[in-house]
């Protein structure tokens, strides 16, 4: 079996974000980025599920500039095998991201391909089920736990009401949750050996793939700032704040 | 053209947030259908048909909605789409899973968890768990848009008598089979829509000492609520986590107990009217954006919390 694991590039998770004064979008120069947090779940699934005899080959591929190959190398320093840079200059929707996908599926053949459930940059939420869509395979969003049976997987997945279980065929796209697993630090032997792994590059344009802007973007700006409150000194003067103040209780 | 909102519900009755949801939908446009895709889902058809912001209601019964899996719903939605301009559903764990399968089928760039209508193609989103807001323009033909159902007020109930149509499925999908779901019933008011949230992290140290967010919590007939740093270590089910991958939660009170308010947090819980927050760190971030702050030990104030909330001759509901 092999496993495609898509991984975003994104401002890190501990970035404080700013907007930028002109409206056109967040700075990001000299701003740390990282694998998208999700994707690193799904790339250490991808490697568990090999581990455990079951997959023979994980593949990771991104679409980005060309520093998005950073999370390609850190994927293969964690345990996939091989890499593919598709490139692509500024900002890709999920529509154009899920066609780009399609064509490398068509191209590796792969028996499941995973990715984190949401960006945590755009929000969005969507590559993955549009990848379904458009393969016209199951999808298997929101993932906490993946059971790997002969031609089919049940997969545990997080809803507002508690959990669902699902059965999907092979091949399947699994959106993987935070919960997952606990994704492993890449050690650095195997940072040093995952640069002498092979990493395929491949331009956007070259796949046929339409990456146009279908959203316009008109501006970005800072949200509403909350008023600033204040300290209380006990429980007490909460309570009776909450009570003739606010007056919510 | 029309909007076509594709209602959630259980097969008995609309959940919440389809009311919250067609208030956007009638804003986008005003001619207003609801599709109903369920299993001996009568009852559903006929509470859509009440509510009066809604000019037609489209039902399809058949047992393979049992379950409401995305792609039995995506083929049967397709089949609908003809004569609507936009498409949307609600951004909660059922709309997401559900509107980019559609919104990839119908060759449209969809538009995910809109806070506010400006135009019919015009919306504003939050971007970066919330730190930033994008006005965004589609540009395609027909539209795919779900809603942020907390943004929006819910529309009223009754009162409209909207023609019911019955119709048919689209092609069952074979390869995916529903399994099980363990839903967790609660006699709580749900997280998403209560009027007061109460919140443990990963300060509550572990599960049993949740017993004193409960007491709490039932004393003010409030949801209960969690970080993900709690979630992740057992304390409490994941259906409990607020956040930019949980939910988010806009109630009139929102207390946050051993929490430290990681942005990540911060995007699930900042738009909610008073916040107050119980911190034994007085440099956690929470305190900045709480209204009321109160830097003790959790242990003592939870438990002097209660006592002054017993002395209280009325609490609100």
């Amino acid at each position: 079996m092999k496993i495609l694991v898509a991984v975003k590039r994104v401002i890190d998770y501990n970035v404080q974000i700013r907007v930028k004064d002109d409206g056109t979008g967040v700075v990001t120069d000299n701003v740390k980025m990282s694998t998208n947090p999700p994707d690193d779940n799904a790339i250490e699934e991808a490697v568990k599920i090999k581990e455990s005899g079951k997959a023979k080959e994980v593949v990771a591929i991104t679409i980005g500039d060309d520093k998005a190959q950073e999370t390609v190398r850190k994927a293969l320093a964690v345990g996939a095998d091989r890499g593919i840079h598709v490139k692509v200059e500024g900002i890709i929707e999920p529509l154009a991201v899920s066609k780009i996908l399609k064509k490398i599926v068509e191209k590796e053949n792969p028996d499941l391909v995973f990715m984190g459930k949401q960006a945590i940059d755009d929000d969005c939420n969507q590559t993955g089920q549009m990848l379904a869509a458009i393969l016209n395979w199951p999808q298997a969003t929101f993932a906490s736990k993946i059971d790997v049976k002969e031609k089919s997987l049940e997969v545990t997945r997080e809803i507002d009401e508690g959990l669902e279980t699902i059965e999907v065929n092979i091949p399947a796209i699994v959106t993987c949750d935070l919960r997952l697993n606990e994704p492993r630090y890449a050690s650095l032997p195997n940072i040093m050996k995952a640069k002498k792994k092979p990493l395929e590059q491949l331009n956007a344009s070259d796949l046929g793939v339409d990456t146009k802007a279908r959203i316009e973007q008109i501006k970005v700006e800072e949200p509403p700032k909350r008023k600033a409150g204040i300290k209380v000194a006990s429980v007490t003067e909460l309570v009776q704040k909450l009570k003739n103040e606010a007056k919510v209780i | 053209m029309s909007v076509l909102l594709i209602a959630e519900h259980n097969n008995k009755e609309l959940r919440p947030f389809t009311y919250n949801a067609v208030t956007a939908a009638s804003k986008i446009n005003e001619d207003l259908h609801v599709l109903i895709l369920g299993n001996k889902s009568e009852s559903v058809a006929k509470a859509a048909s009440e509510i009066p912001l809604v000019k037609k209601v489209i039902h399809v019964d058949n047992e393979i909605f049992e379950n409401f899996t995305a792609e039995n719903y995506t083929s049967t939605i397709i089949k609908h789409a003809d004569n609507y301009s936009q498409i949307v559903s609600s951004a909660n764990t059922f709309g997401k899973n559900l509107m980019p399968r559609v919104a990839a089928l119908m060759d449209t760039s969809q538009i995910s968890d809109i806070i506010n209508v400006i135009s019919e193609d015009t919306f504003l989103r939050p971007i970066y768990a919330g730190n930033a807001f994008a006005t965004v323009k589609s540009t395609d033909k027909k539209k795919c848009i779900t809603i942020r159902p907390t943004s929006f007020d819910p529309a009223p109930s009754t009162g409209g008598s909207a023609e019911i149509v019955k119709s048919e499925p689209g092609e069952k999908f074979e390869s995916s089979k529903f399994v099980k779901r363990e839903e967790i019933k609660s006699d709580r008011p749900e997280l998403g829509t209560a009027r007061v949230v109460i919140s443990g992290g990963r300060g509550m140290q572990n599960s049993d000492n949740f017993k004193l967010i409960t007491a709490i919590a039932d004393k003010l007939n409030a949801a209960i609520g969690a970080s993900r740093a709690a979630v992740d270590a057992g304390y409490i089910t994941n259906d409990h986590q607020v956040g930019q991958t949980g939910k988010v939660v806009v109630p009139d009170l929102y207390i946050a107990v051993g929490i430290s308010g990681a942005i990540q947090h911060l995007a699930g819980m900042k738009e909610s009217k008073i916040i107050v927050a119980i911190n034994k760190d007085g440099e956690a971030p929470i305190f900045s954006v709480a209204d009321y702050g109160l830097e003790a030990d959790l242990f003592e104030a939870l438990p002097q919390f209660l006592d002054e909330l017993n002395k209280l001759n009325s609490i609100q509901k």
